[in-house]
């Protein structure tokens, strides 16, 4: 199967699961139901379409910010939670929650914000040298400090209340998620995405080091700025409208890998599809599960990835192009 | 075009690692760098490439200053071999050769007919067009070191620099890679290689520049600067000839204890 029909079949996967997507929750809207005076349509238009543009979107630019991440590193197990900017994200969610600064534009407001601090933090950490190593220990250092202040948070959170909204809110999902989340989120999400897409030539040639990337041309202060702020924009936001959803950026690209070849440029447009696919369904699934609540969103993708994760690092491990 | 290298000085940090090194390297000859461990010569090729910042001196290729060249346009004029031969994705080894099409493509634009020319003719130049469709984490060196090689030769440079390309290679291969590299030099470009081992400097190179402790001890025809003599000082080791055809090479045999 050549390259494009591998693609036409993923993008069809997506449209796929979107549909299903819209379908399926504690109640099924048959497609019968559609474009219809039929009341179920009204959740679909207001409840489940938000939800799923949504988790399109996050899910896409989850996949992407982590292909180009990994690319980026030369490193399987990197993703967008290396960089810090989610930890940092949350930490200024959280904060705004704990301090009562309100709900809804101002979490997302705070969020923001905190990945922009994050982004500068990390762009000056790493300015002298613009090295892929240097930038992983900038991440690093910068998402366990946030790890630490956000617990800080809240252990002096002033009521118990404002400590489930935390909890809840960290774990990540896209319940009840509505069109003034979508306005808020796509635009950085879009601009971010279109970023990281220009990082694909820059990628390959670093797929030989970096000594041998720059002698080819590569200007690796415009590939790590493209990469922070690409990040920056689609993590923030979608930390920011989401909370913590973590893993898809580690799991797409690596499946993907076998199907689509090792080459880093080859690899972001189906890690956006595939990332597009993942979400939608777990999110479906989350929905389907029985019981009184749902699980987050978060928490099941968690649950995938973890053993996933530990799977990748004792099979892959020795392996000569890590 | 020449590789002119003037009075050049590098700084790693505090540590000087080169300094005052000059040397007027001429294309269709093959110019082997050689030194003792730590004598700089990697730093010098990289810094010839502009690969490192020099803190005095300079390089020019005929009058144009390197460093100062648009980095795509110093990319088609001096290919970098690395001394690391890894790839770091499985990639296959036909799309790790078009990489050297990099500095030659548009910004975004696909690869044109040349490109896949280019491409051709150094997997040709390199034997390497049956293992096109095989990831390059299955080849064996010498066959890894081949479609390297021919990653460089695809970008088609003027000049070409290599950091110890014999390194991991079994004596065929080391050979062969040589040979090579002679090839691309009596096709009319430059080539200037960082060598350990000192006899197949000797077969290949038309042209030695010895370094030591970051400055020049010598640089000129081979067999001026590969004395007896230059090698006890400079090595610390004992040579003893050795006929091969019409050639009379020095092979290191022994230690010379330091007086």
């Amino acid at each position: 199967m050549t390259r494009t029909l591998k693609l036409i079949a993923l993008g069809l996967l997506v449209i796929l699961l979107f549909g299903l997507s819209l379908g399926c929750g504690k109640v099924w809207v048959p497609a019968s139901a559609w474009f219809s005076g039929d009341p179920r349509w009204w959740i679909i238009v207001e409840l489940r379409l938000p939800r799923a543009v949504l988790g399109l979107a996050l899910g896409a630019t989850l996949g992407l910010s982590g292909a180009v991440l990994q690319g980026y590193l030369r490193n399987p197990l990197a993703d967008p939670a290396v960089v810090g900017v989610s930890s940092v994200a949350a930490l200024a969610a959280v904060a705004a929650i704990v301090f009562g600064l309100g709900s809804g534009p101002a979490i997302f407001a705070a969020a923001m914000l905190g990945a922009g601090g994050a982004v500068a933090l990390l762009a000056a950490l790493t300015w002298r040298s613009p090295s892929a190593i240097t930038f992983i220990l900038a991440g690093t250092v910068l998402s366990s400090l946030a790890g630490a202040l956000t617990a800080f948070l809240i252990s002096i959170a002033p009521n118990p209340y404002a400590v489930a909204e935390v909890i809840d809110w960290i774990m990540g999902a896209l319940t009840d998620r509505g069109w003034d989340d979508v306005t808020l989120a796509l635009p950085p999400m879009a601009v971010g995405a279109a970023l990281l897409m220009l990082t694909g030539r820059s990628l390959d040639a670093l797929a030989l080091g970096e000594a041998a990337a720059r002698s080819l041309g590569t200007r690796m202060g415009r590939v790590r700025l493209l990469v922070v702020l690409g990040t920056g924009l689609v993590v923030g936001a979608g930390v920011a409208v989401t909370g913590v959803i973590g893993f898809v950026g580690l799991v797409v690209p690596h499946l993907l890998r076998p199907i689509f070849g090792h080459r880093p440029s080859a690899l972001l447009l189906p890690s956006a599809l595939g990332g597009a696919a993942l979400v939608l369904a777990a999110d479906s699934l989350v929905r389907l599960a029985p019981g009184a609540g749902e699980i987050r969103l978060g928490v099941a993708m968690a649950m995938i990835g973890a053993p996933f994760f530990l799977g990748l690092l004792v099979r892959e491990r020795g392996r000569a192009w890590i | 075009m020449d590789l002119i290298i003037d009075a050049l000085g590098v700084k790693l940090g505090k540590r000087t690692v080169l300094s005052d090194v000059s040397a007027h390297l001429r294309p269709g000859r093959v110019t082997a760098i050689l030194g003792p461990n730590g004598a700089g010569k990697s730093t010098l090729v990289k810094a010839a490439a502009a690969l490192v910042d020099h803190s005095t001196g300079s390089v020019r290729l005929d009058a144009q200053d390197v460093a100062s060249m648009d980095p795509r346009a110093r990319a088609r004029a001096i290919g970098y071999l690395p001394q690391d031969a890894t790839v770091h994705w499985n990639i296959v080894a036909r799309d790790v050769v078009a990489l050297g099409r990099v500095p030659h493509l548009g910004a975004h634009a696909a690869p044109s007919l040349e490109d896949y020319a280019a491409v051709d003719r150094a997997m040709h130049d390199t034997e390497t067009e049956h293992l096109a469709d095989r990831p390059v984490g299955e080849l064996s060196g010498g066959e890894r070191a081949r479609v390297l090689l021919a990653r460089v030769l695809a970008g088609e440079p003027r000049w070409l620099l290599a950091d110890e390309p014999l390194a991991s290679l079994d004596p065929s291969h080391q050979i062969d890679l040589l040979a090579r590299l002679r090839g691309y030099a009596l096709g009319g470009a430059g080539v200037a290689i960082v060598l350990h081992d000192l006899v197949q400097a000797q077969r290949a190179a038309d042209d030695a520049l010895l370094l030591a402790d970051g400055r020049v001890v010598a640089f000129g025809p081979v067999a001026e600067v590969m004395t007896a003599e230059t090698l006890a000082r400079v090595f610390g080791v004992r040579v003893a000839p050795l006929e091969d055809g019409d050639r009379r090479l020095l092979v290191p045999v022994g230690r010379i204890k330091a007086a």
